[in-house]
């Protein structure tokens, strides 16, 4: 059993390799596709602020542990493509650079103060934030560029944001990795009011 | 209530109506069937719902995943047989963006289906983006042997991923699979807002 994890194991980072190394065969199927994948893979880390949410998220979801851990990346996807929705839509969101500021400040503060509230009210709480995420980021296309790839690549790129924060988060299991923790909850909340005063001024 | 439903259905028709059919098949200089089997894997919109179905499918368990795994790909041939013979109908461009948000919703959810939903779920996937690909391919002027390769590639991403996910024990694994399944929806509901601001 174990020569057969590791066999499949060697046999998935090869393949991994050769995918890696490939050259790129460009087929143009559809204009733009290889550039909306691109765009919307490079966007969601283009933005510092939307980058520490994301993070944040994923260390809070793992300082709550089960099922927070995995009911927040599972949600948090689903609740920011909603903003986005509604900005392709033209609804007006008032305040989405100070809800996205707000964001860090509070998510920041969660992970430092490792707060514990309800699951349901983690999960409004971090839903509530999405919306002011999708709404900004979610439906900056380009012109001439694939709306299905960018949604792939920014949905995507948002998901590996989370698991970063989730993989950093993991080191909850330590004393010297709780205090870490928070001190990085605290960083996240102050990079939040600094964006908070830049879009208020 | 149920005219309300139909009123519903009837705008939200409307409102995705398109007058495109997408094919897109790649010329990859193989042959039509090699062109086929290429354009599912050059076509998110095609190929995003497939691994949609599989992944739902395994999450349902072996029979659902085995019944897919024949359905999906043979209902795929069939109307898209069907749309290449057929008159030029017209189907929502808004299908993609359906497709991806039902059955992402329905993963992200982990729902016990059971075999015969989760079966006409793939019959029904088959027929409208089957219907979809053999329009195209009669409106690009293709030949339709292209379909075979399309269904052929069909059957192999569903076969190896329902059977990967139906294998999984793990409970973290399977949480992957319900993420993944959020992440498709969220997609789906991306290209829906696209699709009804008319920019794409």
């Amino acid at each position: 059993m174990k020569f057969e994890a590791s066999r499949c194991a060697r046999t998935l980072a090869a393949a991994g390799i050769a995918a890696l190394l490939a050259s790129p065969a460009w087929a143009h199927a559809q204009q733009g596709q290889a550039s909306g994948l691109l765009t919307g893979l490079r966007h969601p880390v283009s933005g510092l602020d939307h980058v520490l949410a994301m993070v944040a998220v994923g260390l809070w979801g793992a300082q709550l542990g089960a099922p927070a851990i995995w009911l927040l990346p599972v949600t948090f996807p689903m609740v920011m493509a909603f903003g986005g929705f509604l900005g392709l839509l033209g609804v007006s969101l008032p305040g989405v650079e100070i809800g996205i500021a707000a964001s860090a400040v509070l998510l920041g503060s969660m992970v430092a103060k490792e707060a514990h509230p309800p699951l349901g009210s983690a999960a409004a709480l971090v839903g509530f934030f999405a919306i002011f995420h999708g709404y900004a980021h979610g439906t900056e296309l380009p012109p001439g560029q694939s709306g299905l790839t960018y949604s792939v690549g920014f949905v995507i790129a948002t998901g590996c944001l989370h698991a970063t924060g989730i993989a950093i988060g993991l080191i909850h299991r330590w004393d010297w990795g709780r205090v870490a923790l928070r001190v990085a909850g605290a960083a996240v909340a102050a990079a939040g009011v600094f964006f908070l005063w830049r879009a208020v001024a | 209530m149920r005219r309300r439903v139909l009123a519903a259905i009837a705008i939200g028709w409307v409102l995705l109506w398109s007058g495109t059919a997408h094919a897109h098949l790649v010329t990859t200089g193989l042959g039509p069937v090699y062109d086929g089997v290429s354009h599912l894997f050059t076509t998110f919109d095609d190929l995003l719902p497939v691994v949609a179905m599989a992944l739902l499918a395994g999450l349902n368990g072996p029979i659902s995943g085995r019944r897919a795994l024949f359905t999906l790909p043979v209902a795929w041939l069939a109307a898209g047989v069907a749309g290449y013979s057929g008159p030029v109908a017209l189907l929502p461009a808004g299908v993609t963006s359906l497709s991806l948000l039902a059955l992402g919703i329905l993963t992200a959810a982990d729902l016990k289906l059971g075999p015969p939903v989760v079966t006409a779920l793939a019959v029904g996937l088959g027929i409208v983006h089957g219907w979809l690909n053999g329009a195209g391919i009669a409106v690009a002027g293709r030949e339709a042997s292209g379909l075979v390769g399309i269904a052929a590639a069909i059957f192999v991403v569903a076969a190896l991923l329902s059977a990967l996910v139906a294998s999984l024990q793990r409970p973290w694994t399977r949480i992957a699979v319900r993420v993944a399944g959020s992440w498709i929806a969220a997609i789906g509901l991306l290209l829906l807002g696209w699709t009804l601001s008319g920019r794409i």
